[in-house]
């Protein structure tokens, strides 16, 4: 008579309920990958059938004017790269200095007070920030001089305050990653703590910085309520002189937010409009798949010199 | 010396520009509180909108949001908290995983207009739900979803390998191990995670614009399948397309959701402060 062998104890196999709930975890893992691979296709759905409709050269006229099948998409692209470029200028160094000073050269009780403000500020609603400045910037803007508030000027100044949060906080982490070793072999060379920022902590943090600074105008680029609002939505190519920045503009975003509501389903202007949610889409993939390739680079680089 | 002097002036100029970013904030929102703190009473909160928006309360829109936050929780949590689990716990160091990152990164930079044209397209049109509650819903919750599984996974990672490592050897299995030993540590931080994400999802207009959010519509919604207002495309409805709009309204409006927001976010960031405090490794 054979003696049979104890059954291994259930537990360590997973049993079938188990096996279930494992397949359906790692169906949520690539889920991202698939909505991704959906957004895209119903924006090509879409949208792409406006390549049959309206000629290239009719695309990229200096002309949007639905009404009248005018479908040049120019002064929607120097909207949004004016707006943008505008609130990078202004987003940029200040974000950059604040990090620093929030980083290197606060004492800790400061840090305590301004990292808190700068969450709230990354909190607060685009349209709360949009209203605000239709009723309060764009007026005072005026009051300065221009011949109206809602300008390419007041959406950067908008943007940059919006930007300014992920900018701040990414060139904190940057800063934050730099070895100590690297500050107190400056010190003791006899650098002064402004000279240790300038000449090794920034320069050792740049990938970071870079990193910041690409998201900083995915984010911009992107935002529509707040932009909307305030840039006065004039479909026009502002004039090359010096008062570009102060001229009314339309971005692609606040665009598509306008005219999507009262478009026809299946019209023309309804697979425009969708095409110019394909460019977003693109620039915005092509930004941040560079700064996710940027950090992979930066990090295999750090784990070679060790 | 020189270098001092350089020094001393480098620190002035940044503690000055440090000054001059940090205090508009402070400015505009307590001009905000200024100018709409007068608003809001009992009745703007518990009426619906009366006289052409001009006179009454936000009660459908307050609650019109409510239900689409509550709806983008529903949509994102279960998928969120899986896709975390799986990237902690699952999965390897490969091709696939790198992808899914890569594709994590980008939902989270796709500006929230193109999600709207995307549940217009995908879930309004294609899938036929209308402009709807539900619409509306899945679009945000998409929106949330890279927020929450980054966070979730940061959480389920934070929790100590120790722990994994006794379980296991006492003979769970791997998903015992993560049910009973990391999901409750992780928890805390999860939960965070979701209601920031929420909160973000609470105060956004572009998605909702063509997928469920109703102009004026004093009566509620009485399934999913309805449309709704929402607080914050209310506020851009009245401070741009209603004329003659009382001022002391559309700051209300704005206060109202701005409280409604700050107030998810405090939420998260005390909850989270006080459990790392309670944490015991």
């Amino acid at each position: 008579m054979t003696v049979k062998a104890p059954a291994p104890p259930k537990a360590q196999l997973p049993g079938w309920r188990e096996k279930i709930i494992e397949s359906l975890i790692r169906l949520s893992g690539i889920s991202a990958v698939v909505i991704m691979a959906l957004i895209f296709f119903f924006l090509l759905r879409e949208g792409l059938p406006t390549l049959g409709e309206v000629s290239l050269a009719d695309l990229f006229a200096r002309r949007w004017y639905p009404i009248e099948d005018l479908y040049g998409i120019l002064p929607l692209l120097a909207g949004s790269f004016l707006v943008t470029v505008g609130a990078v200028l202004i987003a940029v160094p200040l974000g950059l200095v604040t990090a620093v000073y929030l980083g290197e050269m606060a004492p800790t009780w400061q840090r305590e007070i301004l990292k808190p403000i700068i969450e709230v500020l990354a909190g607060i609603p685009s349209i709360v920030l949009g209203f605000l400045g239709w009723v309060s910037l764009a007026p005072f803007i005026q009051k300065m001089g221009a011949a109206t508030g809602l300008t390419a000027f007041s959406g950067s100044l908008i943007l940059a305050y919006m930007a300014l949060p992920t900018i701040i906080s990414i060139t904190e982490d940057a800063l934050y990653v730099v070895p100590k070793e690297y500050r107190d072999g400056a010190l003791a060379l006899g650098a002064t703590k402004w000279q240790t920022i300038w000449r090794v902590v920034l320069p050792a943090a740049r990938s970071g910085i870079v990193i910041a600074v690409m998201l900083g105008i995915g984010r911009a680029i992107g935002e529509t309520m707040a932009v909307l609002l305030v840039t006065g939505n004039a479909a026009n190519l502002p004039p090359l002189d010096a008062s570009i920045f102060f001229q009314p503009v339309r971005t692609l975003t606040a665009t598509i937010a306008a005219e999507m509501g009262e478009v026809a389903q299946g019209s023309t202007h309804y697979h425009v409009l969708f095409g110019l949610g394909i460019i977003l889409f693109l620039i915005t993939f092509a930004i941040n798949s560079l700064a996710t390739w940027l950090v992979g680079k930066g990090s295999r680089g750090e784990r070679k010199r060790k | 010396m020189k270098r001092q002097q350089t020094q001393k002036i480098a620190t002035a100029v940044i503690t000055t520009i440090s000054i001059i970013v940090i205090l508009p904030i402070i400015y505009v929102i307590g001009f905000l509180f200024y100018n709409g703190i007068g608003a809001i009473s009992w009745e703007f909160i518990s009426q619906p909108p009366r006289n052409g928006m001009t006179e009454g309360g936000l009660l459908p829109a307050i609650l019109g949001t409510l239900f689409l936050t509550l709806g983008t929780a529903v949509a994102a949590i279960p998928l969120g908290i899986g896709a975390a689990i799986y990237l902690a716990e699952y999965a390897g160091d490969n091709r696939l995983t790198r992808l899914i990152r890569l594709a994590i990164v980008n939902l989270a930079g796709i500006p929230s207009i193109v999600y709207g044209l995307f549940g217009l397209g995908a879930f309004v049109l294609f899938l036929n739900f209308g402009t709807s509650i539900l619409a509306g819903s899945l679009t945000l919750g998409l929106m949330t979803l890279p927020v929450l599984i980054s966070t979730a996974e940061e959480a389920i990672r934070s929790v100590p390998s120790e722990f994994r490592t006794v379980s296991l050897s006492l003979g769970a299995t791997r998903w015992q191990t993560i049910r009973h030993q990391v999901l409750p540590h992780a928890l805390p931080g999860i939960i965070t995670g979701i209601i920031l994400g929420l909160s973000r999802a609470a105060g956004e207009t572009a998605p909702i614009l063509f997928t469920v959010a109703a102009f004026y519509l004093p009566e509620l919604p009485n399934s999913i399948f309805d449309q709704t207002m929402a607080l914050p495309y209310h506020l851009f409805v009245i401070s741009t397309q209603v004329p003659g709009m009382p001022l002391q309204i559309q700051y209300g409006t704005a206060l109202v959701l701005l409280l409604i927001v700050l107030s998810l976010t405090l939420v998260a960031t005390v909850f989270r402060t006080i459990m790392r405090r309670r944490r015991e490794w």
